[in-house]
Order: C-alpha cells, then structure tokens, then sequence
C-alpha cells in the first residue's frame, strides 16, 4: 500500500475513479450545481496541465494561454453560428454543432495558432517570453472583440449541441463524464510524454537550456512541440467549456484567464502529473465558495494567492508529498552550480555555465 | 493650414501625452525589472491609487496641490509597503512567482477599491486656470491641461536622465543593474537602494495616475489596460534602460494613437460604417502588439538594452 501511495500515477487513477460517481452522489445530496462545478474542473484541469507541461515541463512561462483556450472555444463557436445560418464559413467550411467534428477541429487550430505564435515567440527567453507571449494573446483578445460579425464583446450563444454517439450532450451528466474521460486521456497522455525521452530533454531545457546545447541537442524543436501540444490541450478545454456554458466571448482570452490559469498550476503543484488538476479544482472551487460568501471575493482571493506563492511551496502536491513521503524533485533542488531560471540574466553568464563537480573548489 | 494637417498634428500631439504617461510608469518599471529583477503586475494598481487618492482629495478639498500632493504621497507609500511585505521576498524567486503573486496582488487593490469607492468611475474636473487651449500653431489649438502633462513628462525625464547619470545613487542604480551581485559585494546597502528605487518607482505612477484623472474616468481596472501597454513599451524600450522607456514610450503612445484615429477611417471607405469602426478599434489595439512582436523579432532585447 506504500508503494502505491507513493505513486503519482496511483494517485491520478483514484481521484479520476472517484470523481466518476459526482453524477451519482450530487442528487442525493440536493446539490444539483455540483455536476457543472466539477465539469468546470475537469475542464480547467485539461487547460492547466496543457500549461503545466509549459511551465513545469520545459520552464517556458507563458503568459498568453488563454489564446489557444479562446480559439477552440471560438472554432466551436464560430461553426455553430454558421451551422445556424447555413452559409460556409470563409466560403469552404461548412458549419456544424457536432461535437465529433468541432472538437477535433478546435484541437487543430489551437495548434495551428500555437505553431505560428511559438515559432516567434520562441526566439526569445525571459522577460521578454513572457511579454511577447502576453502580447500574442493581447492581439487574438482585441480581434475577436472587434469581429462584430461573430458577437464582438458580446460574444456569441449556442443553442442546440448534436448527440454524440446518442448521448445528449445537453445533460450536465453526460458532458460530465465526457470531460472527465477526456481529462483522463489527457493526463495519461501527460504522463507518457513526461517519462519519453521528449520529456527527458524538455526537463534538461528547464534546468539548463545551454548544457543542452552544450551536449548537442538543438533545443528549439523540442520547445516548439511542447508549445503545440500545449495549445492543442488548451483549445480542447476551450472547445468542451464552451459547450458547457453555450457561450463563448472574447473574455476566454482575456489575460486575467492566462493568469487563472498559472495560479491553477502553482496552486496545485508546478510540474507535477496531478497538481494542475487539484489546482483547478482548488481554484474553482476557492472561487465558488468565496463569492457565495462575498460580492467582493476577489479581496480575499487575491492575498490568498499572495500567501500560496510566498509560503506554499510546491502547492498541494507538495503538501501531499510530504505527508505520504513521495519521492520526487522537491521545487527547489537545482543541481549544483545552477540558478533558479528567472534569475539567470545575460549579465550574470560569465560565471561558468557547466555544472562544477559537489566540492570542487570553483578555482582550485 | 489645411484641416487634415491641423488634424494630425493635433493626434500626434495626444500621441506624445499619452506616450509621456505610459514613460512615467515604464520608467519606474524598467528601473525595478532592471535592478530587482522583478515583474510587477501590480504597477497598475499604484497608478489607480495615485489616481484615486488624487480625485478624492479634490473633490473633497477643492484644491489642486492637495490632491498632488495625496495621490503622490498615497502611491510612494503603498508601493513602499508592497515593497516592504510582499515583493522583497521575490527577489530571489524565478519570474513565475512573480507574476503570481502580484496578480493576486493586483486581485487585491482592484477589489479593495470597489469596496471603499464603489464600481462607478470617478469624474474629476482639470483645475481652474489650467482648462481652455492655447494656439501653439497656426490653425492648431491644443488643451493646456495636455500641455502641462507633455512638459511634466519631459521634466521627469530630464530629472531621471541627471539623477541617473550625475548623482552617487543614480551610479548604484547603474551598477545594480548591470552586475547586482558586484554591488553588494562591494558593500552598498542593496536593500535600501531597492525600497529607494521601489517607492521612486511608485511615486511616478502615482503622478501618471493623477494627471490622467481628469482626462480618463478614475475607475476600477484602469491600472490594467495601462500596465500592459506599459510592458509593451519597456521590453520594445529595452528591460532596464530609462532610455529606452522613453523612446519606447513616445513611440508606442504616437503609433496607438495615431492608429486609433486613423484606421477606422480608411475602413470605413470599403466597408460598412459600424463595422469599420469596430474592426478599426480592434486592429489599431492591436497595432502596438504587433510593433512589440516585430522590435522583438528583429532585437530579441530591445532597441535600447541596459546591459549592452
């Protein structure tokens, strides 16, 4: 039994497990509006793994996520305004409110829009990775408000979603258990991709991207697929929440999003399997309870987050670690001679950049 | 002078206000990116204070320099005690730390505001003497209250430029921000520089805060919107280089306004009037991002980087 709850991968198994009965038990206990919580969590845990193999996996903080949870939202969106109206999108596309259909293409131009944005932004690191990917984001929020044809600022409603399979996609249940599953896929999928000799390299890149180099890996490819993969999550998310809230705007991509989303990921536990998950059900659920308490939740919100990030170490997977001794990479450990990634600055490089043996003088 | 000439310079003067502004928070920004290392989100919050202590002052004195005075002295100490309580112990925290936490400082001030002030904007008056436009060309009539912003601005610049390059502390605010670790090893008391660059920093959003009160309506969320275009123009600027953040700023305020009067017009000859104007909204917000990617593409640094 040990072993077992020293296993992430255990762990991910029950909680899914678990969460599968929410259906069933929210009835009896009256509360109808669970079933849409937790599908709202399933949801945002797609979005904040996808991020998470960004910011835990490859180090690469970007700040511009929401941009690819915005356009699967929007493609889903978009097709249905005009399966509606019955013209072909651009001329071409037909439209639709299948699932089976929007859902895949919402994944394709998520990633799409998180090729062309990363092959750019990707060219710079630091501060400035942070800033262009925020500006990316900026420029799809202030399209979209702008496409008056596709709602502008109001957005666009939809109405009526295709069975999938002869399931109703309008019963909170069963669109429930459709986001739990594909959460479900998406994880084991996170978890193949972190034990591959991808994952390998992306976490070689985190901790010293010019020692990857240094041993001949050209770490661009590496960043750029991560970066599409992560924006294929997204969208996915994006697409799923606009079918559980029939609505999609602009407000998807707002940046306040993007940062929802990085404080799921810390929350929960940067770079681990589980802890975006538990993050986005700690955030929505944080959110859910505070503003029934308070118009203003955000005043407690606010230095809540203040407190994770200066005292909560390594979020709640870190907590859980520590209570059941995982083993596992404590958010601090860095190999000897390395510093912590924000820090490391053009200025400070003259210091020798490949690891000095433990207990080697730097000099002698 | 034609009517079209008077026009542009006209917008291109609104440009160079509104780009005096965004230099009064980029350098205060810059200054705590380049020596600290740290991204402030919650820059924008000091700009609200500055700009809401200021309007509550004047409405219920009536008095101008004390509302300067208020928003000046409310932004320098709440940007001090951020300084104090949360931000000093992010220094040696990575940039996602950060950014998180003064987004949820951000999440504080903005709904601490609602709280104390409401949801509605605040409307404050230009003070008397300082309303009504003066001819500074032929044909060409512009607000003195602008005015006074543009040469406040370029007076803080001119201070900024002989305080950084003519004083003792303006040589560790240089030295901090090409080799911080070389500074205090050589025993300068790095932890007052900071809260001394720190609440330098706040002050002038304070002041940009203030002297857009009577031009923008004071509400809630209006540290946001600037923020980030205020981001824009310090990494296109250059992270760290006052210099750049006033090139940049310049550049970045004339360029969004000049898009913002200028598109929905040439839209509006091949489409549809309301449309024009929304889609000539959306794309001159985004013409600034675009600038930004394009100056990052072709100097991943910036045009003016400090540690060149």
């Amino acid at each position: 039994m040990r072993s077992v709850m020293k296993d992430e991968r255990a762990w991910a198994v029950l909680l899914l497990a678990l969460a599968a009965f929410v259906p069933v038990v929210a009835p009896m206990l009256d509360s109808p509006a669970t079933v849409a919580l937790a599908t709202r969590i399933a949801i945002y845990a797609i979005a904040a793994s996808s991020l998470n193999l960004l910011l835990g996996g490859g180090g690469l903080v970007s700040f511009g996520h929401a941009a690819y949870y915005g356009l699967g939202g929007y493609v889903v969106g978009i097709l249905y305004a005009h399966y509606v109206s019955g013209e072909a999108f651009l001329g071409v596309i037909p439209g639709s409110n299948d699932l089976l259909v929007t859902l895949p293409l919402a994944i394709l131009v998520g990633g799409l829009g998180a090729l062309v944005i990363g092959a750019l932004s990707l060219r710079t690191s630091g501060v400035q990775f942070i800033m262009i990917t925020l500006a990316f984001a900026q420029m799809l929020f202030f399209l979209f408000v702008s496409l008056k044809a596709y709602g502008g600022d109001d957005g666009l409603a939809i109405r009526r979603v295709a069975p999938v399979f002869g399931l109703n996609l309008r019963d909170p249940a069963t669109l429930y258990w459709i986001s739990l599953g594909l959460l479900a896929a998406w994880l084991f999928l996170m978890d193949r991709v972190s034990r591959s000799r991808f994952g390998r390299v992306l976490a070689g890149i985190r901790q010293g991207e010019r020692r990857m180099a240094a041993i001949g890996v050209r770490t661009y490819p590496y960043k750029l697929v991560a970066f599409v993969i992560a924006g294929m999550g997204a969208a996915m998310a994006g697409a799923l929440m606009v079918n559980q809230a029939r609505f999609v705007s602009p407000d998807m991509m707002h940046w306040t999003k993007s940062g929802e989303l990085m404080v799921m990921v810390i929350l929960g536990g940067l770079g681990t399997l589980v802890g975006p998950a538990l993050g986005a059900a700690a955030l929505v659920t944080l959110e859910y309870t505070l503003s029934g308490l308070t118009e203003h939740w955000q005043f407690i919100l606010g230095p809540i987050l203040v407190l994770v990030v200066l005292f909560a170490r390594g979020g709640l997977m870190g907590a859980v670690r520590r209570i059941a001794g995982m083993r596992g990479r404590a958010p601090d450990a860095l190999p000897a001679g390395e510093l912590p990634a924000g820090r490391v600055q053009p200025g400070d490089r003259a210091a020798p950049d490949l690891p000095l043996r433990e207990g080697a003088a730097p000099h002698g | 002078m034609t009517p079209g000439v008077a026009l542009l310079l006209e917008q291109l003067l609104n440009g160079v206000q509104l780009g005096v502004t965004l230099f009064l928070l980029a350098a205060g920004l810059t200054l705590v990116f380049g020596i600290m290392g740290v991204i402030n989100l919650a820059h924008g919050s000091l700009y609200m204070v500055g700009a809401y202590a200021a309007a509550v002052t004047a409405t219920a004195t009536g008095s101008p320099w004390l509302a300067l005075l208020a928003g000046l002295a409310a932004a320098a100490l709440v940007g001090m005690v951020v300084e104090f309580a949360v931000l000093r112990r992010l220094y040696a925290r990575d940039h996602l730390d950060q950014v998180l936490a003064t987004f949820g400082l951000i999440l504080f001030f903005n709904e601490g505001t609602v709280l104390l002030f409401g949801r509605q904007p605040l409307f404050v008056n230009v003070p008397e003497g300082l309303r009504g436009a003066v001819r500074v060309l032929p044909g060409v009539d512009y607000p003195v209250y602008r005015l006074l912003i543009i040469a406040v601005g370029l007076g803080v610049a001119l201070g900024l430029y002989l305080l950084i390059q003519k004083t003792r502390i303006g040589m560790l605010v240089r030295a901090g921000a090409t080799h911080r670790e070389m500074v205090r090893a050589l025993g300068v008391d790095i932890r007052l520089l900071y809260t001394l660059v720190f609440g330098l920093g706040a002050l002038l959003a304070g002041l940009a805060g203030l002297m857009a009160g009577p031009i923008l309506s004071v509400q809630v969320g209006m540290g946001e919107s600037i923020l980030i275009l205020t981001f824009v123009v310090v990494v296109i600027g250059g992270i760290g280089s006052v210099r750049g953040a006033l090139f940049g700023a310049v550049l970045v305020g004339i360029v969004d306004t000049l898009l913002r009067a200028y598109v929905p017009g040439l839209l509006r000859q091949v489409m549809a009037g309301s449309e024009a104007d929304a889609l000539g909204a959306g794309l001159a917000s985004m013409g600034v991002y675009l600038l930004m990617a394009l100056v990052l593409l072709a100097k991943p640094r910036g045009l003016f980087p400090a540690h060149a």
